[in-house]
């Protein structure tokens, strides 16, 4: 009972996330954007405006709820192309091994030696801010730990006779990674792939923070915190609100990538007898 | 046969896998008794109980698995109960183990002289110095090649059987009154389980330590036991002296065992004969049928087996069966 | 020419190893850098006529498996060649992993590592038929189902998951994938060790059968010498990656000469010889090598597989029946 409590409270946090962002349209009547109100700038929370509005009377609620779709977009993308890219790698190097696997491990090495943070800097300086580049940059940063676990679960699954017994049946290399390979560690990868969204959001809204990410008046997590840095001592709600919708969608993620290890892993099943 | 009593006596042993939701049994109404020095053979396949068993007598079962009834007494004194700090002294000290996969058993990180030391250190008060001296002997009595030198070795530098000689080396380091033996020759080759037997009958012999074997190998227990208990999902089914059993198998499950092994040599006398199968498959502990265990893949079977646990049924060789239907 | 060609086939042997042999590099020293050989195969001869049970016996790193592994296409061979009706399937001539599919197949020995646990018995035995060319789906199925029976599992357990049998079954299952693609060879590696007791027999059997109905050949490999005699018309002995006696099964029970061999079968835990019958090897009875010979069995504590072996040869010493011999010290 109380391993499935990290799955059912970080998979609502997510479901709340994921809501707010499908839905934001019928959620508010406001827009994110457009509806700046300088006569209503400043105000604290109240019925009208649930968060409160900004230095330039926008609703922060409503701004929250747009940004959710960009934390999202930018979770899901990045970790789709990481996924990618780190079972390519990792699983072509554990079986193939030799030179490929030497290089492989030398690309992984260096990746971990930099922080991802300051690589994908790199990136937006040549990239310039946007969207696709944040996705570009998060996305090509971050899949060292797929790319490692993917090639040791290959290694040793090389070795486990029903992939021998493949090979001597006819499967093609690539068919014996694609159908005796790829499905026994699809489950530890998911569980990278999902604490890895919770590092995109954090990256995106440090990113937007420092400007590299997405421009206002677009809002995201990260520059509506930016936003708020000269008014935390008046409008401090300015600053809590998006603060606590990154807080809250990281921890879910968390709570839900480490609830699913443990309910992928038997052992740590409620033993079957 | 030095005391009037038994070694170890174990009376209706019942173990249960326990859970919030379920109890299922595991071993059940099992009763043997050892002697001092004398060999003892538990035989029985995978899930039977046997090893769950060994485990029991040395206070050592842990969560879900639980003592639900039934008594284990050694040197008069009943272990069942007994709180953990009497039982780490019992253990090592006048019951030691050894296990199937040495390597997992012995640490990686320390010379094996060292782990043997240990034992002098811990149960008989010994200085360390004082302690590596007699670990080297220690070492010379399971014939190690070049003791002094072994002892700092690591047990990944060994092979397997060297590997086994360290673990009966600090096993027996205490001259302890009863070896627990879990399959301890499986993972060898035969030539080398050859070895490893000869110098476990020749240690315990001649220090008068009894032993609990535990295997699947009939072969084995033939070689090295007095006696032999025959497990079956969780039951003692039949109990007997080790030539009787070879001689004159009681219950249909030992019978149906024997009969389905080749036997070395028949084919050169009597040609290729059909191997006699049992049919059906060993069941899972979720699904021990009611009344007798085997009686799903017994050929003897009755209406009552379905129904009915049988009784003990005495043989009169010092042995008995669990079988309504006994030959 | 094509039918002199044919004629010259049948006259061989259905599978002929021949002077093979597999040494591993492994990296030693500190960085790695030293690079020794392991001689895991030395110059192995061996041959299979059609419709017998070949055995290959030895203890643990002795090549037995290396030897499995080279027949079904697992393991390149360093030198050497291994011949399928005196074709070579190895060196450049080697056929393409489809082809090689249907020539030998293998079982392996433990069911539980050898099911993929993510397919289901009839994905995992589908897909070879698939992969020969066999699209039809109900002939693919109707194959899988024929399979199914004959191994002794009901069809209807064909959408099953590996974990939902048990061990004797997961074998079945293993040995029906093996058969799938009707090969003439089939490599048993350690079939039954893996299962239990009870169980055995019936795998045994089973093996048995199949091999008169579907006449098919085996090489097995196994350290389970009642099994072995069980089973086989011819037994090899390895030793150090060599074969040091090989010849008819009740030659090699019956009257073992090499030294190996003899400490092979006197080791074996014989539960009804302590009873029963005499022991099998009468120690007055070993015969002395031919003269001018040595048997040289290598010492345990003094073997090394680093280097190469004593030069020896196998010399016949009666009929099926030869010994490995090194010339006599002098």
């Amino acid at each position: 009972m109380g391993l499935r409590l990290n799955l059912v409270l970080g998979g609502t946090l997510c479901l709340i996330v994921i809501v707010a962002a499908v839905l934001a349209p019928w959620l508010t009547p406001l827009s994110p954007v457009m509806d700046a109100d300088l006569m209503n700038a400043e105000l604290p929370p109240s019925a009208e405006f649930w968060f409160g509005t900004d230095a330039q009377g926008r609703d922060v609620f409503t701004r929250i709820l747009y940004g959710a779709r960009v934390s999202l977009t930018v979770g899901i993308g990045s970790q789709l192309i990481n996924t990618t890219i780190g079972l390519i790698l990792g699983i072509s190097a554990g079986y193939f091994g030799g030179w490929w696997d030497d290089l492989v491990n030398g690309l992984t090495n260096l990746m971990l030696s930099v922080p991802s943070l300051i690589f994908a800097l790199a990136i937006m300086a040549v990239l310039g801010p946007g969207l696709s580049s944040l996705l570009i940059a998060l996305g090509l940063t971050n899949w060292s730990w797929t790319c490692r676990i993917a090639r040791s679960s290959t290694l040793s699954l090389k070795s486990q006779s029903y992939v021998q017994a493949a090979k001597t049946l006819g499967y093609s290399d690539f068919r014996i990674m694609l159908t005796q390979i790829l499905p026994n560690i699809v489950g530890p990868v998911l569980v990278i792939a999902t604490l890895g969204m919770g590092d995109a959001i954090l990256a995106e809204a440090a990113l937007s923070f420092l400007g590299l990410g997405i421009q206002p008046p677009q809002p995201s997590w990260g520059n509506m915190l930016t936003d708020a840095r000269e008014l935390i001592a008046i409008a401090p709600w300015v600053a809590i609100f998006p603060g606590l919708a990154i807080f809250m969608t990281v921890l879910g993620l968390n709570l839900f990538g480490d609830g699913l290890r443990d309910w992928l892993d038997p052992h740590m099943r409620t033993r079957p007898v | 046969m030095s005391g009037t009593r038994a070694l170890l006596e174990v009376q209706d042993l019942q173990i249960d896998i326990v859970s919030a939701k379920h109890r299922h049994n595991v071993v059940e109404n099992v009763s043997f008794t050892i002697d001092h020095g004398e060999t003892f053979g538990l035989v029985g396949e995978s899930g039977c109980g046997k090893s769950i068993t060994a485990l029991a007598m040395i206070g050592l079962l842990r969560s879900p698995l639980v003592i639900s009834s039934g008594s284990i007494r050694f040197r008069d004194r009943e272990l069942r109960g007994l709180p953990e700090r009497e039982l780490r002294k019992l253990r090592g000290n006048r019951i030691a183990m050894i296990f199937q996969e040495p390597m997992t058993a012995l640490n990686p990180v320390s010379p094996v002289g060292r782990q043997i030391a240990e034992m002098f250190v811990l149960h008989q008060g010994a200085t360390w110095h004082e302690a590596e001296r007699k670990a080297v002997e220690a070492l010379a009595s399971v014939q190690v090649p070049a003791p002094e030198q072994r002892v700092k070795s690591y047990p990944h530098e060994m092979s397997g059987g060297m590997r086994q000689r360290i673990m009966i080396a600090i096993a027996l380091a205490c001259k302890p009154d009863l070896l627990i033996a879990d399959e301890p020759t499986t993972a060898l080759d035969v030539t080398v389980q050859a070895e490893i037997l000869k110098l476990m009958k020749e240690l315990c012999s001649a220090r008068g330590t009894a032993v609990l074997m535990i295997s699947h190998d009939l072969g084995v227990i033939a070689k090295m036991c007095r006696n032999v208990g025959i497990m079956y999902a969780g039951h003692l089914v039949e109990q007997r002296p080790v030539e009787a059993i070879f001689r004159s198998p009681s219950h249909p499950y030992t019978n149906g065992l024997l009969n389905s092994l080749p036997r070395l040599g028949s084919r050169g006398i009597h040609g290729r004969k059909r191997l006699q199968e049992i049919t059906g498959v060993v069941p899972s502990i979720s699904a021990f049928p009611a009344g007798c265990r085997f009686q799903p893949r017994c050929e003897r079977a009755s209406a009552l087996c379905a129904t009915t646990q049988p009784d003990q049924a005495d043989l009169g060789d010092e042995g008995y069966v669990r079988c309504f239907h006994h030959g | 020419m094509s039918g002199a060609f044919t004629m010259d086939n049948r006259a061989g042997p259905l599978l002929r190893v021949e002077n093979l042999s597999v040494h591993f590099p492994v990296r030693t020293g500190l960085l790695g850098r030293s690079r020794r050989l392991v001689r895991a195969l030395n110059n192995v001869d061996l041959t299979l006529e059609k419709g017998e049970c070949l055995s290959v016996v030895g203890e643990s790193g002795c090549g037995k498996s290396t030897l499995a592994f080279s027949i079904v296409g697992l393991q390149t061979p360093t030198s050497g060649s291994i011949h399928f009706e005196g074709r070579a399937i190895t060196g450049k001539a080697q056929p393409s992993r489809i082809e090689r599919a249907r020539m030998a197949q293998i079982v392996f020995q433990d069911p539980y590592a050898s099911l993929n646990p993510r397919q289901t018995v009839l994905t995992s035995l589908a897909a070879p038929l698939r992969l020969q060319g066999i699209v039809n789906n109900g002939e693919v199925e109707g194959r899988v189902m024929e399979m199914m029976r004959l191994v002794g599992l009901s069809p209807d357990k064909a959408k099953c998951f590996p974990h939902e049998f048990s061990g004797g079954q997961r074998q079945r299952i293993g040995i029906a994938r093996a058969l799938i693609l009707s090969p003439k060879v089939v490599v048993l590696d350690e079939p039954v060790s893996a299962l239990d007791v009870s169980i055995r027999a019936q795998i045994i059997n089973l093996l048995l059968d199949l091999k008169e109905r579907l006449e098919l050949s085996y090489i097995m490999i196994s350290h389970d010498l009642s099994v072995v005699e069980h089973m086989s018309n011819r037994v090899a002995v390895m030793y150090f990656g060599q074969v040091v006696e090989e010849g008819r099964w009740d030659r090699i029970f019956g009257n073992p000469a090499h030294p190996y061999t003899r400490r092979l079968i006197a080791a074996i835990p014989d539960p009804f010889a302590a009873f029963t019958t005499p022991s099998l090897i009468d120690e007055a009875g070993a015969q002395g090598p031919p003269h001018g010979f040595d048997y040289h069995p290598r010492e345990f504590g003094t073997h090394d597989i680093y280097s190469d072996p004593p030069a020896s040869q196998l010399v016949s010493i009666g009929d099926d029946h030869r010994v490995r011999l090194v010339p006599a010290a002098a």
